[in-house]
């Protein structure tokens, strides 16, 4: 059977969507994406562009107000959005893709030599803390991008999802049908694909959504420490211009709050989707 | 017990090593050749710019092969000398991370420990009564999803400017002298209230949502349903699933870690609090390379000793480490 | 002093999932006697154990729909959980499919025994601690497992212990849900004789035995009690049913166990063709019409009703007479 059929034949989807906090943190996400995707086009303004009078409050004119440099906010909010996607996106895919493989490998192998190397990387990156690392790595690259930023989260944040994903294989490996398949002579990479991946889907898919919400937020703290992309705008980097230039004394909480309340938003929305996913795949933790 | 803690050792060990040899490496080998970039900022100024150069020259050892580099780096490190601060010149950059350090304690570890403590009884609650969960746990999620710095940001927009209760910057008021008399402490109580808060609602949300999924987990568990089917009452049930529910939060605990020293960083920003979250920033925005290297081995060091100390826990609290039943917790 | 410990009248046991009913327990008449042993047999998924989980502990999402179960004439399906609870362990016990995680990994035996015990006001002194050593010798365990993690103790060892803590206070009826089925041979002998020697000495009173395993049962069970999908087919005493079988389900059931002198290259050991239909939102009729090859217009429209054969013999089938003049099914 292909994966198609089985996820056709699955009642996963089914459950899913009468789950309340599944479609609640969907309808928000995907609001926002749209949001973002569309952003220049409804932005009023350029998000570097004088757009009026400074210390504006929020208005009909200026949604979010205006920034000290007569800035409008809520156009600085749409694109800055845009650049909160490409890191939960790549930063995300990436960091799940590596532990992936990593945990598969060290899982199915487990107890062999590349485990056990596998394995201590992992652990050996688990405790240097990702954010000192990538402190150091980001003081000395001279220009960031989105981009550069997203890889280098990515590539820190992988550990703890291959170590979850290796206990996972582990317990996977050693059901029934897996050995099925290995005693009628399927090769290792067919076995990983069809059996194991397969029925890690629900899983993996959840500690993706998981890795995206971490990437945004690690993205922002560095944004805010001021190792953010030294070009463009994003979330984090509109805040601490904000804080930098006395946002909050001044009263001007648009600035320095709205922002955050739209990353807030974004960020438990998908919270919202990964528990109501957990119970959809979870049967104890259905609600009847 | 002891093979547990021997692997662990290793691990730090091995960790340790690791993140020296990085940070001696990503200054030379990172593209764009950092060195001569900073000593390039450096040629225009007069009189520090023999002082620095001197100084860089003897802490990289830029004359000398790759290897011998690498082995003073070690040498300087076990004799404290981590460089010199070109930011707060003369200063050396262990001086100044020792001072920033006893911020750090007083902010953190009472942060941690309670949000801690506070978010596993509330989530426990939270994961046995279906009402209190359903009005609890937006608010646990929105708590976790938001950045440190930002919910710092909402705090100071408060009670610090609305409703001007709180000081919001620095650790003590500038008149103040430290000191060890009471005025001084008050003082600096009255400015650790709103950067305390900050952290311990944040780290709040993260406690309770796991506790929470935990403790479901556990009352669903074949040793709940024997209970049950024995008659025990729902409290003792409860009791004996919080008792292994808390398990994974200590592990939490450990790898928790990183992201929670992230946090404390961003909202010491905010609050102009000077632990080292704030000299890091300092140091950053003056391109102080020495002060970030020392921050990022200092940082590291912590938080491998405050590994071990969870893993020292962990053994006490978990019969199947302390009998070599699981290798890996 | 009632004769019937255990009068179970129409029981409905419903799953309910955000799909519709699955109809576990469908509709069941039986009773158990003081003393007796009654076996339930059935493939998987024919609701046995279902049904001996149902009678001690009603969970979500198995709901209890319409019936009685009247244990020493008394129904406990309408009893709130409170009242349950001073029955269960005293008046109706189990030993639960998982004895492997029985326990809950962080306490040791001897706390857990008298953490349940003051559950119902027993005072967990050292002469009540004489009493479970005794017990413990009945099943050749050391005495030292009191002391121990469940994680410190094999399979067997944690089967014998759930078989010895189950029976601490002597219940009435016992509920033994495939005790027997994650055991090798051995193991599963002396579990099962063991369970007929606690009767013998008076320490439970009766017990239901819930197995797929029928040669098992003929060697323990006074009665046995073949389910299939929610429904009851046959009820007998283990000779009849073994021996001279009615329902042709009953009948498909001991064709296809093996024969001690048949040698197995001359004779096909025989199956039962299909598979049991899903009991979600499933309509009239007779569950097993489809595997049935005497299965008439009636068995479709309508649920064949238990009736009384003989003395002491119930069946649900509508044709048992065609099949029963049928030697080889």
């Amino acid at each position: 059977m292909s994966f198609i059929d089985k996820l056709k034949k699955n009642d996963n989807l089914y459950f899913a969507l009468r789950n309340k906090k599944v479609i609640i943190g969907a309808v928000i996400f995907l609001a926002l994406l749209i949001t973002a995707l569309i952003g220049p086009i409804i932005a009023p303004y350029d998000y570097e562009e004088f757009a009026g009078a400074p210390y504006a409050n929020p208005s009909f004119q200026h949604l979010m107000g205006t920034s000290i440099f007569g800035r409008d906010v809520f156009s600085q909010v749409l694109y800055g959005l845009r650049s909160t996607f490409v890191v939960g996106f790549v930063g995300g895919t990436l960091g799940t893709v590596i532990g992936l493989i990593i945990g598969f490998f060290a899982g199915y192998r487990s107890g062999s030599m590349l485990d056990e190397i596998l394995m201590m990387m992992t652990n050996i990156l688990l405790v240097i803390p990702t954010i000192a690392l990538l402190i150091i790595l980001s003081a000395y690259l001279p220009y960031r991008g989105v981009i550069t930023q997203s890889m280098i989260i990515g590539f820190t944040s992988w550990p703890w999802v291959a170590r979850a994903v290796r206990s996972q294989t582990l317990s996977l490996r050693n059901k029934e049908f897996v050995n099925l398949s290995r005693i009628s002579g399927a090769s290792t990479f067919k076995i990983i694909k069809d059996d194991i991946a397969y029925n890690m889907f629900s899983y993996v898919f959840m500690v993706y959504i998981l890795q995206f919400a971490g990437a945004i937020l690690t993205s922002v703290s560095l944004d805010f420490i001021g190792l953010g992309p030294t070009k463009g705008i994003s979330l984090g980097l509109i805040m601490q211009d904000a804080v930098n230039w006395n946002a909050i004394q001044l009263g001007m909480w648009w600035w320095a709050i709205l922002p955050g309340v739209v990353l807030t938003v974004l960020v438990t929305s998908l919270y919202f989707i990964n528990t109501g996913l957990d119970e959809v795949f979870n049967p104890t933790l259905r609600e009847m | 017990m002891g093979k547990y803690l021997r692997k662990k050792l290793i691990i730090y060990l091995i960790t340790f090593f690791f993140a020296v040899t990085l940070d001696w490496a990503i200054p030379r080998f990172m593209p764009g050749d950092p060195i001569s970039m900073l000593l390039a900022r450096f040629n225009g100024l007069e009189n520090s710019s023999d002082i620095v150069r001197s100084t860089f020259t003897k802490s990289f050892g830029l004359d000398q092969p790759l290897i011998t580099q690498y082995f003073g780096f070690w040498k300087s490190l076990f004799t404290g000398d981590l460089g010199i601060s070109i930011y707060l010149y003369p200063k050396k950059v262990s001086e100044i991370i020792s001072q920033a350090l006893i911020y750090d304690i007083l902010l953190l570890l009472p942060a941690i420990l309670l949000s801690w403590i506070v978010g596993n009884k509330l989530g426990a609650r939270s994961g046995v009564n279906k009402k209190v969960d359903n009005i609890m746990m937006p608010f646990f999620y929105v708590l976790t999803s938001s950045p440190y710095f930002w919910f710092a940001v909402l705090l100071v927009f408060f009670f610090g400017v609305k409703l001007q209760i709180f000081p919001v910057n620095g650790a003590y008021s500038n008149i103040m002298i430290p000191g060890f008399n009471i005025q001084f402490i008050l003082d600096f109580l009255y400015h650790w209230v709103l950067p305390f808060l900050s952290l311990f609602m944040v780290m709040l949300g993260g406690w309770a949502i796991g506790m929470r999924n935990m403790i479901i987990y556990e009352m669903g568990s074949n040793y709940s349903k024997y209970m049950e089917s024995l008659g025990s009452s729902e409290k003792l049930i409860r009791k004996y699933a919080f008792r292994n529910a808390i398990l994974p939060q200590v592990t939490g605990l450990a790898l928790q870690l990183g992201t929670i020293v992230a946090g404390a960083f961003t909202t010491e920003i905010v609050f102009s609090y000077p632990g080292i979250g704030y000299i890091l920033l300092k140091a950053l925005l003056n391109q102080d390379y020495f002060l970030i290297q020392g921050c990022f081995l200092f940082i590291v060091i912590c938080v491998l000793v405050a590994n071990f100390l969870v893993d020292i826990v962990y053994m006490l609290i978990d019969p199947r480490v302390r009998f070599s039943f699981s290798g890996e917790v | 002093m009632t004769e019937k410990i255990l009068d179970v009248k129409d029981l409905k046991l419903y799953y309910k999932t955000l799909k519709g009913y699955v109809k576990a327990i469908d509709g069941i008449n039986f009773d158990i006697k003081r003393g007796e042993i009654l076996g339930i047999a059935g493939e998987s998924g024919c609701g046995k154990s279902t049904l001996g989980n149902g009678l001690i502990l009603l969970k979500k999402p198995l709901n209890y729909i319409s019936g009685q179960a009247n244990l020493n004439g008394k129904n406990i399906m309408n009893l709130k959980n409170k009242e349950m609870n001073t029955l269960r362990f005293k008046d109706i016990s189990i030993i639960p499919q998982f004895a492997m995680d029985a326990f809950s990994p962080t306490k040791k035996i001897k706390t857990f025994i008298s953490d349940i015990v003051s559950q119902h006001n027993i005072n967990p002194d050292e002469k009540f601690f004489d009493k479970v050593r005794e017990r413990l010798d009945m099943v050749n365990l050391n005495h030292s497992v009191l002391n121990n993690y469940s994680i410190e103790l094999s399979g067997g060892m944690k089967q014998r212990l759930v078989m010895v803590i189950s029976t601490l206070l002597d219940p009435e009826l016992l509920i033994c849900d495939e005790v027997t089925s994650a055991l090798d041979v051995s193991s599963q002998r002396f579990v099962a004789n063991m369970i007929g020697d606690f009767r013998d000495k008076k320490i439970i009173g009766s017990a239901i035995f819930i197995t797929h395993d029928l040669s098992i049962l003929y060697q323990i069970a006074d009665r046995i009690m073949v389910m299939y999908a929610g429904h009851i087919a046959e009820i007998a005493d283990s000779d009849t049913i073994v021996k001279n079988p009615k329902h042709p389900y009953t009948k498909a059931l001991i064709s296809s166990l093996p024969k001690n002198d048949v040698q197995y290259k001359d004779e096909q050991l025989s199956g039962i063709d299909g598979t049991p239909p899903n009991l979600l939102n499933i309509g009239e009729g007779c569950r097993f019409r489809f595997r049935c090859k005497y299965a008439t217009d009636i068995c479709a429209k309508q649920t064949p009703v238990q009736e009384e054969i003989s003395s002491g013999h119930t069946l649900a089938c509508w044709n048992y007479k065609k099949a029963g003049s049928d030697k080889n099914v």
